[in-house]
């Protein structure tokens, strides 16, 4: 028993700390505490974070198999916590401002935290459905934070009615999964759907989980809901929503597909590449008529979650090892670019319509050269890092002999490159206009701009070493 | 000096970074110090260049001052130069202080600007210096961004569709290169060039969507190599973004992108396509030929309706890259030494007439052709200038277009009479449109009120042009000072090209039908 707690030992500390928080601040009173509360709370998940990065060690499962915390969970919990502390310190400022700022929404986003942790350590579709309903739960809350505001509560029921819907759809597969496989584990089905014996409703069971899973990573034809929710969530909660709940949606897919599905590559690659190349194209396609910066950005999450897929469908180490950089540079750049997004305003009222930067480099260079580095990281044009990942994916998608796939994400990537190119054309030829941006005086934001636009650049060196820590990754999902 | 190579290479960044750091302010000091720190560092970057130049052994065909580290997923850092390379390190180290120089009366944002024309420096020369695929790929696309800018920041009424046409032509060309990439390293299991160059991709004939692909992988390769390097070469039909990238540039980015960006497409032939697929190469060989041959008849016959100078000459220059894709497919020794001859000659001289064009556009702001006329009158000195390079462009004996011309249609005509046939009267379009237009802006009676007070060029302008003439006429009286260099090189590509098409007969006798 105590073995099995000392595997869920971060989770349950990261719970205690958000019950005792939220016990603390209902007590001691009101809103008074949030913006400590926030920095105490991304301190708690660095903290976190460092330490099951250096945990080292082998894999242990707990609970009977329903929790594995391996390597491939360790990689995934670290980006969780990091982007989700990054995120909380970002959305402090802004927030305060607008009067935003409960105390329930550093607690929220700690226990939605807790829910990735767990999504990412599931070893059993008990716990997996556990982790994506306390995560899923959490975030709808946060996305209608503005409680007064028609468009973010319609942002959040539409969530919650889809997200609903979604995992419907995944428990219906989760039932179907069960009653064909005879097991809820993972390593218990592993055995029964083994490539040329899958039965007819194991597949069906499959095809749902998919169907539920790929709501969650947001992609087409399960996307409808990602532009209207990004648009209508307050900008830091669409930080949020573009960053750890996507890796947590990634490593749960991929969890899934290698620990339960491992042995039935064929049965499902054609499923995700298929899922692949609809987000990337959809994704490039859709967001060139955008006017909104953070329904852009939606669009380009949905095609930047097709081409993470590339890695998936490869459905080998090297495929996983390539999805998991992938995202950690997916959310790094999205973290530097929401930065941005945050700081747009124009006499203290946040601005997203992208013609409102015209002329942008005049007035503020560094930061439009900083947002010019990330939009061409975005689009994958070397030397900066979203280049590499995208190179990652493709070497295993060729290696995996999906030609077409990469072939064909060659062609999106190219059509992408015009929404990106876009801002740029804004920022650095547009027209002079009247009413420039404000200043923006955040200090906080600036740093992580920067220190994102820095990272892409400088990443060309040695990947920051994350090569090594996400084939340990891989190796361990996959074998 | 281990690592020389990369000095040269690094230098302009490191310059650019400096001044991206430390220099503020956007007064006149600043302006002035902008400038100061380009021309020292691109002077510097020649000078470094020039001792790779001293130490490089001509008659060693494999690659020289290798400096090789591990990078990251699997790749490496590698550079050096060989025969077929160094010339155009040295033409990119040569050019960017003139076009800095040239660059001296640019006003708006001048630190942004420097800082574009350093950063695109050192990634021209890490073009020609990789030795790794991916590094090759990194340097050869992210000297995107930096023109983008350039076009787009500094270039004229039109300038936004000519950078957007720029960047996503080329882009989507060069992401189908990166697919192919990717592919060689799966296939050969390196991405270092020099290893890749030994690697045998296969050539059997395969079934790609129903349809029978002669030469199987090393065609779809070429292919793909193909869609990158012609368009920036760029070739017929896919040369449309050039004319309005040019007219739209300011002055130095015009004279960057005719002198040097262009010359990748080419070097990339000769590095990658012919010598990595030569089995791919030959099936296609024929049909790059007659592209070549229609794009050097059609783009002379287009030059000659221009009513915009830069226009002119911008598809003169994709006529000129006509001649050189022709030698590059013929695909022995005169063509390969004409095509490379006339690449750097193409560098002097275009760039030198993108040149002379700012002189006047400086003066008057307009490029239209009729704005001008008579100004021999005033311009004496331009007026020579002006003519001597047309001449030069023209394929003049004596200069050093005609050395590549000459070249590349002989060794075009030992390989297909009809396309040299059909080339050959592209010599007499090219000198139709250029004494054209020098007699339509050089000539005559200075009849327009608006040319009465224009001046000559001053002294900075000359001392621009003056290295430029002694090139071009240096290499049109002694080009053995190319050939020299490259000679070994071209050989040893042009033996084992012949070796592995030898090798492969059995595909070369099905392709003999067409």
């Amino acid at each position: 028993m105590s073995a099995d707690l000392s595997t869920i030992l971060p989770e349950i500390l990261l719970s205690l700390f958000a019950i005792g928080a939220l016990l603390g601040a209902v007590y001691t009173g009101k809103d008074n505490a949030a913006s400590a509360l926030v920095w105490l709370t991304s301190a708690v998940m660095l903290v976190l974070a460092i330490w099951i990065g250096t945990m080292g060690g082998d894999a242990n499962t707990g609970f009977g198999g329903m929790f594995i915390d391996d390597a491939f969970s360790r990689f995934a919990k670290v980006v969780i916590l990091v982007s989700a502390a990054a995120v909380l310190v970002m959305s402090e400022g802004y927030m305060t401002q607008r009067g935003l700022l409960r105390f329930e929404y550093p607690m929220l986003v700690a226990l939605s935290v807790v829910g990735m942790m767990m999504m990412v350590s599931a070893g059993d579709l008990m716990s997996l459905y556990m982790g994506l309903e306390l995560q899923s739960l959490a975030l709808y809350v946060i996305a209608s934070l503005r409680r007064d505001s028609a468009k973010s509560t319609e942002a959040g029921l539409k969530y919650f009615v889809l997200g609903a819907l979604s995992s419907g759809l995944l428990l219906y597969g989760a039932s179907l999964v069960y009653g064909y496989a005879g097991t809820t584990l993972f390593s218990g089905i592993i055995q029964t759907a083994v490539h040329g014996e899958v039965s007819l409703g194991l597949l069906f069971g499959l095809i749902f989980l998919i169907s539920g899973m790929a709501f969650k990573v947001s992609a087409v034809p399960f996307h409808m809901w990602t532009p209207d929710v990004y648009e209508g969530a307050p900008t830091p909660v669409t930080a949020f929503f573009a960053t750890a709940p996507k890796v947590a949606a990634m490593g749960l897919f991929a969890r899934v597909m290698h620990d339960a599905f491992g042995a039935a590559v064929a049965d499902w690659q054609q499923v995700v590449a298929l899922l692949s190349v609809l987000s990337m194209f959809l994704g490039a396609i859709a967001a060139i008529g955008q006017t909104n910066i953070k329904r852009l950005m939606a669009y380009s999450s949905i095609a930047h979650m097709g081409y993470a897929l590339i890695g998936l469908a490869a459905g080998t180490a090297m495929g996983v090892q390539a999805m998991l950089i992938y995202m950690a540079i997916y959310v790094t750049m999205n973290i530097g670019t929401f930065a941005f997004i945050l700081m747009m305003e124009r006499d203290g009222q946040p601005v997203t319509d992208i013609a409102s930067l015209n002329m942008y480099s005049k007035v503020h260079p560094g930061k439009a050269i900083a947002l010019l580095v990330l939009l061409f990281s975005l689009a994958g044009v070397p030397p900066m890092l979203g280049f590499f990942a995208k190179l990652g994916v493709w070497q295993a998608g060729i290696d995996a002999g999906l030609v077409w796939l990469v072939v064909a994400s060659a062609v999106a990537s190219a059509i992408g490159a015009y929404y990106y190119l876009r801002i740029v054309f804004f920022m650095y030829f547009g027209d002079e206009q009247a009413e420039p941006l404000d200043k923006g005086r955040s200090p906080i934001l600036w740093g992580f701009l920067m220190a994102s636009a820095v990272i892409m650049v400088i990443g060309v060196v040695n990947l920051f070493g994350i090569e090594g820590p996400a084939m340990a990754a891989a190796t361990a999902l996959v074998n | 000096m281990d690592n020389i190579l990369s000095i040269v290479t690094f230098i302009p960044a490191a310059a650019a970074l400096i001044m991206a750091l430390f220099l503020r302010g956007d007064d006149a000091a600043a302006r002035k110090n902008a400038k100061w720190i380009a021309m020292v560092a691109t002077v510097a970057t020649f000078v470094a260049s020039l001792f790779v130049l001293s130490g490089f052994d001509a008659s060693e065909t494999s690659f020289q001052m290798v400096e090789q580290g591990s990078w990251i997923m699997g790749l490496q850092y590698k550079m050096g130069v060989d025969g077929i390379s160094i010339l155009f390190v040295m033409l990119t180290t040569f050019m960017m202080p003139l076009v800095i120089a040239a660059s001296w009366n640019v006003e708006t944002r001048i630190k942004e600007y420097m800082i574009a024309f350093l950063l695109l420096e050192t990634l021209m020369l890490g073009v020609f210096m990789a030795l790794d695929l991916v590094l090759f790929y990194l340097f050869f696309e992210a000297g995107l961004i930096p023109m983008f800018l350039i076009i787009g920041i500094w270039g004229g009424a039109n300038r936004i569709y000519a950078s957007f046409k720029f960047f996503l032509y080329t882009f989507l060309g060069s992401v189908l290169m990166l697919v192919a990439m990717v592919g060689m390293y799966a296939d050969a299991g390196t991405t270092d060039i020099a290893m890749l160059l030994k690697h045998e991709f296969s050539y059997g004939t395969i079934n790609v969507l129903g349809i029978q692909v002669v030469g199987g992988l090393q065609t779809l390769m070429f292919l793909a190599f193909f869609a990158s390097f012609a368009v920036k070469m760029p070739m017929w039909p896919v040369h449309t973004w050039l004319p309005d990238a040019h007219v739209q540039a300011p002055t130095a980015g015009s004279v960057v992108l005719a002198a040097i960006l262009l010359k990748m497409g080419g070097y990339g032939f000769l590095r990658f396509s012919l010598p990595m697929f030569p089995v791919g190469s030959d099936v296609m060989a024929n049909f790059v030929l007659w592209m070549s041959a229609i794009a050097i008849v059609y783009t002379s016959l287009v030059a000659l309706v221009q009513e915009d100078m830069k226009k002119l000459i911008a598809y003169s220059s994709v006529a000129h890259m006509g001649f050189v894709t022709m030698g590059i497919f013929s695909a022995n020794q005169q063509g390969l030494d004409g095509a490379i001859f006339q690449m750097i000659s193409h560098g002097f001289i275009s760039g030198a007439l993108f040149l002379c064009v700012g002189v006047i556009y400086d003066r008057m702001h307009t490029r239209e052709i009729d704005a001008y006329g008579g100004l021999v009158n005033r311009m004496p000195a331009y007026a020579m200038i002006f003519m001597f390079f047309t001449m030069a462009n023209v394929g003049l004996p004596g200069t050093s277009g005609f050395v590549g011309e000459f070249l590349t249609l002989i060794a075009v005509f030992q390989v297909n009479t009809w396309v040299a046939a059909v080339a050959t009267t592209g010599v007499i379009f090219s000198a139709a449109y250029g004494l054209w237009l020098y007699r339509r802006v050089v000539m005559g009676d200075l009849i327009k009120e608006s040319l009465k007070s224009i001046t000559d060029m001053t002294t900075r302008e000359r001392w621009i042009f003056a290295p430029l003439v002694v090139m071009t006429l240096l290499l049109g009286v002694y080009p053995a000072l190319v050939l020299d260099i490259i000679g070994p090189s071209v050989t040893a590509l042009v033996t084992q090209y012949d070796t592995a098409l030898a090798a492969a007969a059995d595909a070369v006798t099905q392709v003999a039908s067409h």
